[in-house]
């Protein structure tokens, strides 16, 4: 199995506080953050001109760190700035710990064994002995890291009386109000706990929640997962932003995770915001919002277009041709209705200019056995300072008008508190308890 | 039934012989299995705990002796015509069956002759316990299982004959202990077992007792090698057992389908929550 190299080593000391950037990402974020900041300092390659005359990096996949190692320790957790792997499982846990020691030894547990997994390392020393059961479950053996990342974070019901820590919930971490057209199925709500698995190999980030679940046995039982996909990179060597399942581009509006300052603004949660031991962290949303596919491919191009408020092909807004134009909300067309309609997705996400550092994955989950549809959609993951602030006010608009509900479901959601990051020698959790 | 033979095969490669192989036959065999690397280990460990074997052997030769007594009365019940005593039987006489499940698979070619299920076998191949319960369920009625409750009994005679003969290593029962979880886990939990008298929770049980026997013996030396593990076992068994008492009805249990989905979810996951740390027993007794 993969040591920690050199090149390892040579990212964890570079990522305390920082997040490592491969080629590939910037790829991603040339779009989102405009190119020119990025090309001072970071030593990629040349430029080049696309076919429609827009700056892209070439690719090339060697080079790109696409299956290196990201620390899992560090000021921050992983999985959060970290440009999106191609594939994630989530993961809600329920504790049934006897006691809060068993849940702490529970969290001890699970670091080591996230920090071996992000090294792409085995778990355990119990392999080889043809007598017990191996101590790692194996499918990831000899597999790259594959820029495997856990995030770790906890719902309010950790909180409730069992654990004796109810005086340090954070006033933020409330269940979340019902917003309107939540259709909420019981399988896919809530959570003691949250963990987010990505990867940019889908057996490798289920082999991060299988084996989590493993060492869990007997203090805490996986309540609900999802997994998710999108589009690998493989796919879109240039790396573009990536679509949904509706077919339109998802995330472009999303703020630059290279930009220290405003992930402090957006993401981290400050001292002073609330609890000390969230400081650094962040709160990660969870919607599994599934997608009336059958409903939207009989949908007309323009009633698409309108529902969105973008162009599918480009992904530019409808009052610009590409796709980062500034979204003008004042633009009329020639009959002088307003260029964007007004219940139109993005001009509802961003009327009061609140931001939240999106993380979506698409899902497919078979059939729903009852109608013989599709169940697939969006496992929308977001991560931000202030829920209360930044989520909440920010759904509950896109709850009252936002074009799209006619064409999706909110059918599971969670919260979950994340904690900071994790330093070395140090535990998951351990700034709380 | 297919892990039951995946079983039945690792059981047999780990040393179960019989009755005139001599002592070096008996070595040849352990130094053949796939378990050569550890074989020397294993032999000290067999030997240290070689209390605990015979014990053991007590154990599963006393409930083949019980599983004939009940398994006779059973028999009668059918071929007197007596209906309702016969039904009143059927999930009584199994326990003591399921108790050693592990070690009857080990011997040869019981498990499918008295424990197969509808589908499990040829139906021309189909008898004992499930081929009885589905006449005396599906049928409703005793007459045309006769045949077949002879046969049973004469299959637990001649199981009981065999189990004299089995030599029980550690290995054995450290595996065969989850295996009577796994049991539970595959077939018990989700009610496909007992798909016409619905008395799964019964087998359920008798796995259960079959791995606490096991656990039981297994204590003190588990105790002196790793404390936490042999306290997190037993505190995983009761949670487990608390649990089952819930359904506990008269001298019984309820049926299978009285249980919601979220009871046996419940159950299943205070399994997975006890058969994890029991799958480590091995590692901890240095098998």
């Amino acid at each position: 199995m993969t040591k920690p190299t050199d090149k390892v080593k040579e990212n964890r000391e570079s990522s305390s506080g920082k997040t490592n950037i491969s080629r590939r990402d910037l790829l991603k974020m040339a779009g989102i953050g405009g190119a020119g900041l990025l090309l001072g300092g970071a030593g990629i390659g040349a430029l080049m001109k696309s076919k429609d005359g827009g700056s892209v990096f070439a690719s090339s996949s060697p080079a790109d760190g696409y299956h290196e190692a990201i620390p899992f320790y560090g000021d921050h957790q992983a999985g959060v700035t970290t440009p999106a792997q191609d594939f994630v499982v989530f993961a809600s846990f329920d504790l049934t710990a006897a006691s809060v020691d068993e849940v702490r030894k529970l969290f001890q547990d699970w670091t080591a064994a996230s920090a071996i997994m992000a090294q792409g390392g085995m778990i355990g020393d119990d392999n080889d002995n043809l007598n017990v059961p191996p101590s790692d479950t194996g499918e990831a053996a000899g597999l790259q890291p594959s820029k495997t990342t856990l995030t770790f974070g906890v719902g309010p019901s950790f909180f409730d009386s069992r654990y004796g820590l109810a005086d340090r919930k954070p006033a933020e971490l409330a269940e979340l109000p019902s917003f309107g057209g939540d259709a909420l199925r019981p399988e896919w709500v809530g959570g003691d706990i949250g963990v987010q698995a990505c990867a940019n190999d889908m057996q490798v980030a289920f082999r991060a929640i299988r084996n989590l679940a493993r060492i869990a046995r007997g203090k805490a039982t996986l309540r609900w997962t999802q997994e998710g996909f999108q589009r690998t990179s493989g796919s879109d060597p240039q790396g573009g932003t990536a679509r949904n399942l509706m077919g339109f581009k998802d995330g472009t509006g999303n703020p630059d995770v290279n930009d220290a300052a405003k992930m402090n603004e957006v993401v981290w949660t400050q001292s002073g915001d609330g609890p000390s031991w969230m400081a650094g962290g962040s709160y990660m949303v969870v919607r599994r919002i599934r997608i009336r596919v059958e409903v939207w491919d009989r949908s007309t191009l323009g009633d698409q277009e309108a529902t969105f408020g973008r162009h599918r092909a480009s992904g530019a807004p409808l009052s610009g041709k590409d796709e980062f134009d500034k979204i003008d909300l004042e633009r009329k067309d020639e009959k002088g209705k307003p260029a964007i309609p007004m219940n139109a997705h993005i001009r509802v996400a961003r009327e009061d200019n609140v931001q939240i550092l999106r993380r979506s994955y698409s899902y497919s989950s078979g059939l729903d056995t009852r109608t013989g549809q599709l169940d697939a959609g969006l496992l929308f993951i977001a991560y931000n300072r202030n829920v209360a602030k930044q989520f909440i006010p920010m759904q509950r608009r896109l709850a009252q008008s936002d074009a799209l509900n006619e064409y999706i479901e909110h059918n599971g959601s969670a919260l979950f508190a994340c904690f900071p990051g994790v330093k070395e020698g140090g535990y998951i959790g351990d700034t709380l308890f | 039934m297919k892990t039951k033979l995946a079983f039945a095969a690792l059981a047999l490669s780990m040393s179960v012989v019989f009755a005139g192989c001599s002592s070096d036959k008996e070595k040849e065999t352990a130094d053949t299995s796939a378990n050569a690397q550890t074989a020397g280990s294993e032999a000290s460990v067999d030997d240290k705990l070689k209390d605990v074997l015979e014990q053991y052997r007590q154990f599963s030769i006393e409930q083949s002796d019980q599983l004939i007594v009940e398994t006779e009365k059973f028999a009668e019940a059918v071929k007197g015509g007596d209906l309702e005593a016969a039904r009143a039987l059927y999930a009584p006489t199994r326990m003591y069956y399921e108790r050693i499940e592990p070690i009857a698979e080990a011997l040869g070619n019981f498990d499918p002759d008295i424990d197969a299920r509808e589908g499990d076998v040829d139906d021309a191949q189909w008898r004992g316990f499930h081929r009885i319960e589905k006449g005396l369920w599906v049928d409703n009625k005793t007459a045309g299982t006769e045949e077949f409750a002879d046969r049973l009994l004469s299959d637990v005679k001649s199981l009981r004959a065999l189990m004299e003969t089995v030599k029980v290593d550690i290995p054995m029962l450290t595996t065969g202990a989850v295996e009577l979880l796994n049991e539970v886990s595959s077939s018990k939990v989700t009610g496909e077992e007992e798909l016409y008298s619905r008395t799964d929770l019964y087998d359920f049980v008798a796995n259960v007792e079959g791995a606490k026997k096991i656990y039981e013996l297994l204590k003190p030396e588990l105790a002196a090698q790793d404390a936490d593990l042999e306290k997190n076992i037993g505190e995983k068994f009761t949670a487990l057992e608390g649990l089952l008492a819930k359904y506990k009805s008269g001298e019984g249990y309820v049926a299978f389908t009285e249980l919601k989905e979220e009871d046996t979810r419940a159950l299943s996951q205070a399994l997975d929550a006890l058969a994890e740390p029991l799958s480590q027993m091995g590692k901890a007794i240095g098998v």
